[in-house]
């Protein structure tokens, strides 16, 4: 086999790998990408009901109730929407009323949004970006949502007392 | 004056850098033997003043000292000691320096082995470490000093964030880091080849071990990452195509990738120009990697700073020395020779196709960690892509590279047979398909996908062995014959072995895992008893615990199986007062590869505790695969052929070639 050849062959094989490999991805794009909204968002643009998508907002003060067997419900708010939660399970551990959270699940014929995943950050000011930019779009951005409690009683540093560094596993 | 010494030798060792990246070069140009060894006392002396810092931050990390910023932030007077020191690499600043000194204890060994390298190659190589090494020098220095000082020193420190006060920080982020930073090495090798114009199998040579050695410890630190957010954040997940993990794995796989094409460089002098490419693209996404966890650009499950002057400095460097090295690359690739020739049926044949899939691969993990943020940044449009993705792109393209591993090893070198290589491997793929066979009646109506992955497995695995079996000529011949050539050997060979098996080791964790797992989710009282996969877990108790710097609330369980007690499992509930913030602390039992977990909720008002407990079989092949693989990335990296020898030029290496 000459080097024409082989080089040939070998740009062949790639060639249809990546085809392949472009089609799944198009496939995978069209199917499986979830977007995300705010409570406003939803109201706006009539989201069908089983279709996922992820929720963002402000857990709503005295909204959480527990039901039997681990059920929760719980309102999210965005400041000019609101929109009923129910979940089965257990709750993250920063989860709290007033504590901006993602949801992932889908509106059902009554207009719940179902979730089977709740995420809260594992840190005391967490605010999901998305919803910290979703919340500044609308104009309900409060600065002391960002705010760390304890940052009026933190001494003076040089750089960014109010930025809580950290990390996470992995 | 801990802080102070430190920052000065932070200072020192960008000055030495900065000598180490432009004098070596200079004496390369003038063919002046003092200048080149320049570099290898710089890079000596960089290694000792990072050091010297390091130590310095772990020093003050300590001791408690609260005058100094990043101590006062992430430190606690009443932490335990050992979190006090994995906290110095638990937070931004810390772990930069971790990253720096890495780099500068991988640019000391080449120096400090690299005695019979050419001369104007370590040159070349230690100043290109150098240019790397400044660059992150600077953006500590500029944005990210870890030594600054508060004016006030309050007397208590805002503590380490709870999910971190783990032994996994211990280990993970060390490890991570010296996979990631590893790769450097190749990095500075292939520009170094590139800027000299030549490049040969002793080069090959050269990267090959450093190459293993970064991507044993990548290997270890993804495991080791894996596992850890498996018992500490109490889901049970073990892997969730978060882009924190997807900017690990695409160093990993384009890594893998750089690994097999160099064995190609090394002993074919083949796909020169392609290892060269892949050496670059592997370390891009190192700094890729980087850039994603410590720039804070990212939404994702993990909590990092965020500061947009640290995300445009590292951007430049990304920039720089991704955009420079693929320019050089374009410039000046078409001046290195051309390779070897060989069939497309060859074991070189099998490695471009390895290559092929293991970098395609990589490509849709690209897409789909960075296709949601070029969207944002374009568009505004907010999505996320999550494992379902994932599993329709990367799945389909990691099936056809499982099939063809077993193959590689069997196929010849130039011109392979790829039928007798099928006939030696019926044997695997009978045990492939009894094994489909059998899982398939025994879970009859359920998965189909499941065993027929399995299977694959299994194919994997025999086939890792078969080729062991054709070179010892096991079951043909005399046993103690067959021994005495499997001592004989070279220990690469086992390596691959050992390697290949894991993945299929680890595929048969990762089926089980996601196709069998049980859980039982409800509240319980004390007394109260769940049945999980025929084990059956009665809550006896729940107690409240002081700990050194968090409360703790433990539940006991009893765990049972057919009657009769086999263990006690404390699951608990930390509660950390200076972050007021808690975490949950899963309990584990594990039976053989199989683990019983139990993590816990929140209490209701009647005493009733939220409780979820997993019951999830083989779990433990999903670490206990990278490990074989680690193992066997060992054995090679201990052969004798990787460490004799390395520096003859390419001629002499033609000649032991035939001698093989």
């Amino acid at each position: 086999m000459t080097r024409k050849q082989r080089r040939l062959t070998m740009i062949g094989g790639s060639l249809a790998v990546l085809a392949v490999a472009a089609a799944l991805v198009l496939n995978a794009m069209r199917d499986s990408i979830v977007f995300f909204s705010t409570p406003s968002m939803v109201a706006e643009k009539h989201i069908s009901a089983g279709k996922r998508f992820r929720l963002g907002g402000l857990v709503q003060q005295g909204s959480l109730k527990r039901g039997d067997n681990l059920a929760v419900s719980f309102t999210v708010a965005d400041g000019s929407a609101t929109l009923p939660v129910a979940y089965k399970g257990i709750l993250p551990d920063l989860f709290r009323e007033g504590q901006g959270i993602v949801a992932e699940g889908a509106l059902d014929s009554a207009g719940v949004f179902k979730a089977d995943t709740v995420l809260a950050k594992h840190d005391e000011t967490y605010m999901p970006k998305d919803v910290a930019d979703a919340l500044k779009k609308q104009g309900h951005w409060k600065d002391d949502y960002a705010a760390k409690p304890s940052a009026s009683a933190a001494p003076p540093s040089t750089q960014g007392a109010s930025r809580a560094a950290q990390g996470a596993p992995q | 004056m801990i802080a102070e010494a430190g920052h000065y030798a932070l200072v020192l060792a960008l000055g030495l850098a900065l000598i180490q990246s432009t004098v070596p070069l200079i004496g390369a140009r003038w063919r002046d033997v003092a200048l080149m060894n320049v570099a290898r006392s710089t890079a000596l002396a960089q290694l000792l003043f990072v050091a010297a810092s390091f130590a310095a931050l772990v020093m003050l990390h300590v001791t408690s000292d609260f005058s100094v910023v990043n101590v006062f932030e992430n430190s606690h007077s009443l932490k335990p000691l050992i979190y006090k020191i994995t906290g110095v690499w638990g937070n931004h600043e810390g772990s930069m320096l971790l990253w720096v000194s890495i780099l500068a204890l991988f640019g000391g060994l080449v120096a400090a082995f690299g005695n019979n390298l050419r001369l104007s190659l370590r040159a070349h190589v230690l100043a290109v470490q150098a240019w790397i090494a400044s660059a992150f020098y600077l953006f500590i220095l500029i944005t990210s000093n870890p030594f600054l000082r508060i004016a006030n020193p309050p007397i208590e420190g805002r503590d380490l964030n709870p999910v971190l006060q783990d032994i996994g920080l211990a280990v993970h982020p060390p490890m991570l880091y010296l996979g990631y930073v590893g790769f450097s090495i190749s990095f500075s090798f292939a520009v170094a080849a590139l800027l000299e114009g030549r490049i040969d199998a002793a080069w090959a040579r050269w990267v090959r071990p450093w190459t293993l050695m970064a991507w044993i410890f990548l290997t270890l630190g993804i495991a080791m990452g894996s596992y850890w957010a498996y018992y500490e954040l109490g889901w049970g997940g073990w892997w969730f195509w978060d882009p924190v993990e997807n900017a690990s794995l695409m160093p990993w796989l384009a890594g893998t990738a750089l690994l097999h094409s160099a064995v190609v460089m090394e002993k074919r002098n083949a796909l020169k120009v392609w290892t060269i490419l892949l050496a670059i693209l592997t370390f891009s996404l190192s700094l890729l990697g980087t850039f994603l966890v410590r720039s804070g650009v990212l939404t994702s499950v993990h909590a990092f700073a965020t500061d947009p002057t640290r995300g445009v400095f590292i951007l430049l460097i990304l920039c720089v020395f991704i955009g420079g090295s693929l320019s050089l690359y374009a410039w000046r690739a078409s001046a290195l020779k051309q390779g070897g020739l060989f069939a497309p049926i060859s074991r070189e044949g099998a490695l471009v196709l390895n290559n092929l899939f293991l970098t395609t691969a990589c490509a849709t993990v690209f897409i789909g960690t960075l296709y949601p943020l070029a969207l944002e940044v374009l568009t505004g449009d907010k999505i996320s892509v999550g494992a379902p993705f994932f599993n329709l792109t990367f799945a389909p393209l990691f099936v056809p590279l499982m099939v063809a591993v077993p193959f590689g090893p069997l196929l010849a070198w130039k011109r392979g047979d790829l039928l007798g290589a099928a006939q030696r491997l019926t044997a695997a793929g009978i045990a492939a398909l009894i094994a489909i066979a059998v899982l398939w009646a025994w879970t009859y109506g359920g998965s189909t996908l499941a065993p027929v992955a399995i299977g694959l497995a299994v194919f994997v695995i025999a086939g890792a062995f078969s080729d062991i079996v054709e070179r010892t000529g096991l079951f043909r011949i005399p046993l103690k014959t067959s021994l005495q050539r499997a001592g004989g050997l070279p220990r690469a060979t086992w390596g691959t072995l050992f390697a290949h098996a894991g993945v299929g080791v680890a595929l048969i964790g990762i089926v089980c895992e996601t196709t069998w797992n049980s859980e039982y989710i409800g509240s319980m009282k004390p007394d109260d008893v769940a049945k999980l996969a025929g084990y059956e877990l009665k809550l006896d108790g729940v107690t409240q615990r002081q700990g050194p710097n968090f409360r703790e609330m433990v539940a006991q369980f009893t765990v049972k199986l057919d009657g009769e007690k086999l263990s006690v499992m404390t699951p608990s509930k930390r509660n950390f007062t200076t972050r007021e913030s808690s975490t949950t602390e899963a309990a584990l039992l594990t039976r053989g590869a199989s683990q019983l977990y139990i993590s816990l909720g929140d209490t209701a008002a009647d005493g009733a505790i939220a409780v979820r407990i997993y019951h999830k079989p083989l779990v433990l092949l999903i670490w206990w695969g990278p490990v074989l693989m680690a193992f066997g990335g060992t054995l090679s990296l201990s052969d004798r052929r990787l460490r004799v020898g390395a520096p003859k030029p390419a001629k002499a290496v033609r000649g032991l070639q035939a001698a093989e």
